[in-house]
C-alpha cells in the first residue's frame, strides 16, 4: 500500500542532534499514528540516535494515540541514554499537553533554535 | 433550538469511514463561524470519541458499525455516538494525570473530550456517548 511507505516526518541532522519534523498537519486516525510512531521508533531502535528534536511546527491536530507514541518513544530514547525535546508547539496543541499534565513529562521548548540550545 | 443541520447516519466500523464524518461536522461548523477554538475541540472529542467507538466499543469488528446522531445550531452543537458494543462504566477509567499514569500510552481521550466540550454524557449501557458544546467567544477560555 502506498500510504504505508509515504514519509511522515523529515529528518535533518544539526551536530549530533538529529531534527525530526512532522511532515502532516494532522496526526489522526489510527493507521496514520501507527505509520508515524513507526517512523519515529526507528530514528531510535535502528538507527540509534540519541539526542532527538521532534518539531511540531507543521501540527495543528493530534489525538491521545498520537501521545500514546510520543510517551512510547520517550521511553525508548531515555533507555538508549538519550535525550528527546519537543518545540514549537502550537498553544491548542500545548493546551493538549497541558491538560494531560504531559508537559511535565516532556522538555518542551518555544523553537527548534531554543530547543538546539545546550543539547 | 433552531438547528441549522440535522442528520443522522450509520457508518462501518471503520476509521476512514469515522473520518468522513468528522470532516462533514467541522465544515460545518467552520461555515457557521465557530471560533478555532471550538472547531479543533470538536475535532478532537469526534476523533477521541470515534476512534473508542470503532476499537474498544466495537473491538475493531468489521461486522459491526457506529451510529452518528448530529445536531448543530448557530449557537451550539450536539453530537450522539453509539456503538454496538457492551459499553463500559466511565467512573472506572483510571486518571491519567495520576503520577503512576503519566507514563501510560493511553487512557487518556475521555479526558480531552471533557476538557474541550461542555458536556460529555454517556448514555445507555455506556455505549453511546453525547457530546455537547456551546459556542465560545472566541477568546482562550
Amino acid at each position: 500500500m502506498a500510504s504505508t511507505s509515504h514519509r511522515k516526518i523529515d529528518v535533518e541532522e544539526i551536530g549530533d542532534v538529529t531534527v525530526a519534523r512532522f511532515v502532516d498537519r494532522k496526526i489522526l486516525d489510527e493507521t496514520n499514528i501507527q505509520i508515524v510512531g513507526n517512523q519515529l521508533f526507528t530514528l531510535v531502535d535502528d538507527e540509534g540516535r540519541r539526542k532527538i528534536v521532534l518539531d511540531f511546527n507543521n501540527v495543528e491536530y493530534l489525538s491521545s494515540a498520537a501521545l500514546g507514541k510520543l510517551i512510547t518513544l520517550d521511553k525508548k530514547v531515555k533507555a538508549n541514554g538519550g535525550k528527546l525535546r519537543l518545540c514549537s508547539v502550537r498553544p491548542e496543541i500545548y493546551e493538549v499537553f497541558a491538560i494531560t499534565r504531559l508537559n511535565k513529562l516532556f522538555d518542551m521548548y518555544d523553537d527548534q533554535e531554543k530547543a538546539l540550545e545546550g543539547f | 433550538m433552531a438547528w441549522v443541520e440535522q442528520f443522522e447516519t450509520t457508518i462501518p466500523n471503520d476509521t476512514a469511514a469515522a473520518i468522513e464524518v468528522q470532516e462533514r461536522i467541522v465544515s460545518r461548523l467552520e461555515e457557521l463561524g465557530y471560533p478555532p477554538r471550538d472547531v479543533f475541540g470538536c475535532r478532537l472529542a469526534l476523533e477521541e470519541a470515534l476512534v473508542n467507538a470503532i476499537k474498544h466499543g466495537n473491538d475493531n469488528d468489521p461486522s459491526k458499525s457506529v451510529r452518528v446522531k448530529c445536531c448543530i445550531g448557530a449557537e451550539s452543537f450536539a453530537i450522539e455516538i453509539e456503538d454496538e458494543g457492551p459499553g463500559f462504566e466511565p467512573q472506572d477509567v483510571p486518571d491519567p494525570t495520576a503520577e503512576e499514569n503519566l507514563e501510560k500510552p493511553s487512557g487518556r481521550g475521555i479526558m480531552l473530550m471533557r476538557a474541550f466540550m461542555t458536556r460529555v454524557d454517556y448514555q445507555g449501557r455506556g455505549n453511546r456517548v453525547l457530546l455537547e458544546k456551546a459556542r465560545g467567544n472566541g477568546d482562550d477560555e
